[in-house]
């Protein structure tokens, strides 16, 4: 690890002018992707700004949304009766992110905001079209997730909170990679009054969408509709663990096990 | 049996510390005025070096020296040795190229240490390491195994044409073939054991130190082996004079055979020790350790099998290229050769076999033994084989094997082993009434009810540990010999000290050594400690590989005890006045026939020994006995392991829904650990079967560079071990001990890519049988049927 200045503000606005005022700071959450990539030297921030006091942790359910600060756990989350009631998939998801060490130290808005293409949270946020909420602004999730590692945030912007409107049936299953336990396939399914929505993580360079899944699925939601659903491997990942095409048939195989657990 | 003795189920002595965290590591030890060593490693996996430029790297903060392979040299330091000399077919020697602990000239694998930095802190090591300026010019990589010796390959060592180390042969070529022109049936396959990381939980480490005023050195290291360490350092590499060195090897994290060899590291920290005049500490981190410790296996065979319509053998004929890395490894040479083909008869009476080994360089990192090395290849080959003849030829799976079974004992195989005890049906037996052999067809329909295939895979392996004796691994081209020392040291107040040249990296031999020595003496376990690990404290001792501790550690252990048992027979025999053939020792006690004279052995005997005012005319005072013993043959454990599996074929998943080992380790000293080992071992086989398989790219590159892609074997990968164990006593060692650390490791694979070829009905699938590789052959299935 190379030396750089580290800053625990207290408030948002006082880390934000902490970035400002650096030569190449970087904002710490809970710090899963950042620590090992300085231990690694693989990055030398001059200055490293701990937003662990500057944004809030907890969860509110009410009037139809689940709002989680950005500073709250995996652990956390996985743990909310709160979300076990309202979502319970959501909190299902949390619960398998990583290992307790993981879920004990990363946060959800460390997690969108990094937008690693085979994190779990992003695929939640699409499927059930959450709103990521900034230092400066509202952001859909679709609108925020934009590539790989990238996000609509601009550099001095950071995640206060995400907001879930609360869906009628919801269903995530992943099929880890068999090292890293990362998603090597994860699909996020839910059914609300807009219809129903599928997001996939680890297949693709960024989380995305499947139309064709959506459309069978809004008018009938269960497995059978989408019996023969896969995707196309073109822009898919590959590495030694999947080809594209497995990936591409896992897709719908992981669709269909979350439209399962969904109706549970 | 006494609740601590041989048998007893004793809790592991040395578990509190380690669980407690009071573990003592080479990294947990510092020395006053310690540097730390940071290598520069190579960045191509083959390269010429055209300069390396170290004076903005010398001049960074905090730096005392930088080294190259030029001040190794200037030194007169020598390369790393192999130590096994293997013969090709035509009687030349093996062409080893030279192995400098630091690059000299040339690059051979990414990894390879090109330069050390020497400095205050690790992090000004590193930072100046930054600073090292190498100039390379990039060569062409060797990487594939099968292709190494192809026409036109880069060439890695000028010593070694087409890259070829030693093309070796053993068994009777002519027979063979006669036996297979006239065979009803050959069976046929190409197979690929995989190449392993062995990921031991503590990674290397190295203290070297330097005392100018007794102009001696002390080396702390991660070694299954610390007086070979000396040995080797000193007479080869010669870095100090063996009385000169004192090597320690304190708490080991495990080893899986990786921390026998003697490596670049620990002899650079010994040197650069001298020529700063501080300490010198280098603890490697876990990229360094997948970068360049020795890996393990990495063979590419083809192999035949000639039956007769009844499913008998009549004959085996072999060729593998064996992948040896860059540079050859302490013992690499030995592991494809004697450790590999010697086993290829398996469980089972072949009349001829011939085996051919091509070792072969390659732009990767050396690959040496392996828990089992070489022995798991065997097994994966015999019993793959035998799997595949079985469904060729629609003979049970079980049947097959019980009609080649040898069952009379002692049998000389023709692959030069003498098998000493066995008995192969017994452990198939029970294996197959653990599992339900009979009823697998009904599970087989249950499973595939609920949309899933199943398979079963049986794996009859049989190994051989405690190699020797010394004589013959000696004719075989070992530099050393393999017998094992032992010490006990009783002392006045009537505990004891075992000093044993083997070594523990987690094996439990603080209990196992001590159980025997409790049985022997009838002491307590608490007044008994297993000293090793420590050059200047044990005599020279062999260490711990090839699961030998037992059967030549212990034996070396039993010889000492009963030596100290009839010294101290003469001096109880004097102080109450009997005949020494009246007395007789048992439970700690001895006593005189048909009396109620007694005396105990701790602490009345052993304080009459060291007070000496009442000891037998001529009788030394003292009580401490020593013993070497060389074993009169290997050790053949052998079993029948049988697993089943379910493959979800939407995805390919494969779980193993039952694992049922039955093994023959001979007698047992302590069942929980030899437990212990087995679910070990399994796991390991499980890892490379199902999870674990080392990737290097085109260029060299290792692409399985850490845990994110380098899959090890978790909790859920592993099924519910149902343990059987049946006894033959093994006749070539006092106690009876074959030796169980390898068996899991050996067995496990042919089982586990039985059943899954069973599954999925195939010949074969490459292992690691990752969910991807699985759903590839259900494609490839899927298609031809299309």
């Amino acid at each position: 690890m190379y030396e750089f200045n580290y800053h625990r503000p207290g408030s948002v606005d006082e880390a934000v002018e902490l970035l400002k005022n650096s030569d190449d700071g970087k904002f710490l959450a809970g710090g899963h992707t950042l620590i090992p990539t300085l231990k690694q030297r693989l990055a030398s921030p001059s200055d490293v700004i701990d937003i662990t006091d500057a944004v809030k942790s907890g969860i509110d359910a009410s009037g139809g949304n689940v709002v989680i600060g950005a500073g709250t756990t995996h652990a956390e989350v996985a743990g909310s009766m709160d979300v076990r009631n309202s979502i319970p998939a959501l909190a299902s998801l949390a619960g398998g992110i990583g290992d307790p060490h993981v879920r004990a130290r990363g946060t959800i808005g460390g997690s969108v905001a990094n937008n690693d293409p085979a994190a779990d949270y992003p695929a939640a946020c699409v499927a059930l079209d959450a709103t990521i909420v900034t230092s400066k602004r509202e952001i859909s999730a679709d609108e925020f997730f934009t590539g790989m590692f990238e996000t609509a945030l601009e550099e001095d912007e950071i995640v206060t909170s995400v907001r879930f409107p609360v869906p009628a049936k919801a269903g995530y299953v992943k099929f880890p990679n068999p090292a890293s336990r990362y998603a090597l396939v994860g699909v996020f399914v839910a059914s609300a009054g807009g219809g129903a929505r599928v997001a996939v993580t680890g297949a693709g360079p960024c989380v995305f969408r499947d139309a064709a899944m959506e459309s069978a699925l809004s008018g009938d939601f269960s497995s059978g509709a989408i019996a023969e659903a896969s995707v196309a491997s073109d822009d898919l990942n590959s590495d030694i663990h999947a080809s594209a095409e497995y990936r591409a048939h896992l897709v719908g195989v992981m669709a269909r096990r979350a439209v399962d657990a969904a109706n549970g | 049996m006494t609740d601590t003795g041989i048998g007893a189920r004793v809790r592991r002595k040395e578990d509190k510390r380690f669980i407690t965290g009071r573990g003592r590591y080479t990294d947990d030890i510092n020395v006053a005025d310690q540097a730390y060593a940071y290598f520069v490693r190579s960045p191509h996996a083959h390269a010429t070096i055209d300069s390396i430029d170290i004076s903005d790297a010398s001049k960074a903060p905090g730096v005392l020296s930088v080294l190259t392979g030029d001040d190794l040299a200037s030194d007169g330091i020598n390369g790393l040795i192999c130590g096994w000399m293997i013969h090709s077919k035509d009687g030349t020697p093996m062409k080893a190229g030279g192995h400098p602990a630091l690059a000299q000239g040339k690059v051979r694998y990414v990894g390879n240490e090109v330069a050390v930095v020497i400095a205050n802190s690790i992090a000004e090591a590193k930072a100046a390491a930054e600073m090292v300026n190498v100039e390379y010019s990039e060569l062409e990589a060797v990487v594939d195994t099968a292709t190494a010796q192809a026409d036109g390959a880069a060439q890695i060592h000028e010593e070694a044409p087409n890259n070829t180390i030693y093309d070796w042969a053993l068994g009777d070529k002519d027979a063979v073939d006669t036996a297979f022109s006239s065979a009803a049936h050959v069976t046929e396959l190409d197979l690929v054991n995989n190449r392993l990381i062995p990921n031991p939980m503590e990674p290397r480490a190295a203290i070297g130190e330097y005392e100018a005023g007794t102009e001696s050195y002390t080396l702390h290291t991660t070694s299954q082996n610390p007086h070979v360490a000396r040995l080797v350092l000193s007479a080869f590499i010669g870095v100090a004079p063996e009385h000169k060195l004192r090597v320690i090897a304190p708490d080991v994290g495990g080893g899986f055979g990786s921390k026998i060899f003697i490596y670049a590291e620990e002899t650079v920290c010994v040197w650069a020790a001298k020529k700063v005049g501080r300490p010198v500490k280098w603890t490697g981190e876990r990229s360094e350790s997948f970068l360049s410790d020795a890996h393990g296996r990495d063979h590419v065979t083809n192999a035949q099998l000639a039956l007769d319509a009844d499913g008998k053998i009549l004959a085996m004929r072999v060729k593998t290229i064996a992948n040896l890395g860059a540079y050859m490894s302490t013992f690499s040479s030995s592991v494809p050769t004697y450790l590999y083909a010697t086993l290829l008869s398996g469980q089972y009476n072949i009349p001829s076999i011939y085996a051919e080994v091509d070792a072969v360089y390659t732009n990767t990192a050396p690959v040496d033994a392996y828990r089992g090395a070489g022995r798991p290849e065997a097994a994966y080959v015999v019993e793959r084989l035998m799997e595949t003849a079985s469904r060729e030829l629609g003979i049970d799976r079980a049947e097959i094997r019980r009609r080649n079974f040898i069952t009379e004992f002692p049998h000389v195989t023709p692959v030069i082993m003498t098998y000493d005890a066995g008995d192969f049906n017994a452990s198939l037996d029970m294996a197959c009434e653990m599992i339900d052999y009979d009823n697998f067809a009904s599970r087989k329909s249950a499973s595939e009810s609920a949309g899933k295939l199943r398979g079963i895979g049986l794996s009859n392996y049989i190994e051989a540990c405690g190699i020797a004796p010394s004589a013959a691994v000696g004719s075989l081209g070992a530099g050393v010999g393999l017998w094992e020392s032992a010490e006990v040291r009783v002392n006045p107040t009537g505990n004891v000290e075992v000093l044993t040249g083997s070594h523990s990296h987690g094996q439990g031999h603080e209990t196992t050594f001590a159980q025997l020595v409790s049985e022997k003496l009838g002491l307590p376990l608490d007044q008994i400690e297993i000293v090793h690990g420590d050059t200047d404290k044990v005599q020279f001792g062999m260490g711990t590989y090839g699961s030998r501790s037992g059967a030549v550690g212990m034996s070396a252990i039993a010889n000492a005890c009963d030596k100290v048992i009839a010294k101290a027979t003469k001096v109880a025999a004097h102080a109450m006045e009997a005949a020494e053939g009246d007395i007789e020792f048992k439970d700690g006690t001895f006593s005189v026939a048909g009396t109620d004279k007694s005396m105990a052995f701790a602490p009345e005997v052993s304080l009459t020994a060291y007070v000496a005012h009442n000891l037998p005319e001529g009788l030394e005072p003292g009580l401490k006995e020593g013993a070497f013993y060389d074993p009169t043959n290997f050790t053949f454990p052998a079993g029948c392991h049988i697993c089943e599996v379910e493959i979800d074929p939407e995805t390919g998943v494969t779980e193993i829904v039952d694992w049922v080992a039955v093994d023959d380790f001979g007698s047992i000293i302590n069942p929980m650990i030899v437990e212990g080992q087995v679910h070990g071992g399994i796991a390991q086989g499980v890892g490379q079967a199902l999870t674990e398989g080392c990737v290097y790219d085109d260029a060299g590159q290792l692409v399985t560079g850490s845990y994110m892609d380098y899959c090890m074997p978790r909790a859920d990968n592993l099924p519910e071990f149902r343990l059987g164990f049946t006894e033959t006593i093994c006749p070539s060692n006092p106690l009876g001990l074959k030796g169980c650390g390898e068996a899991g490791a050996i067995a496990s694979p042919a089982a586990l890519m039985n059943a899954i070829t069973d599954a999925l009905g195939v010949v074969d699938v490459p292992m690691p049988a990752s969910s991807q590789t699985v759903w590839n052959s259900l494609q490839g299935a899927k298609q031809a049927a299309e």
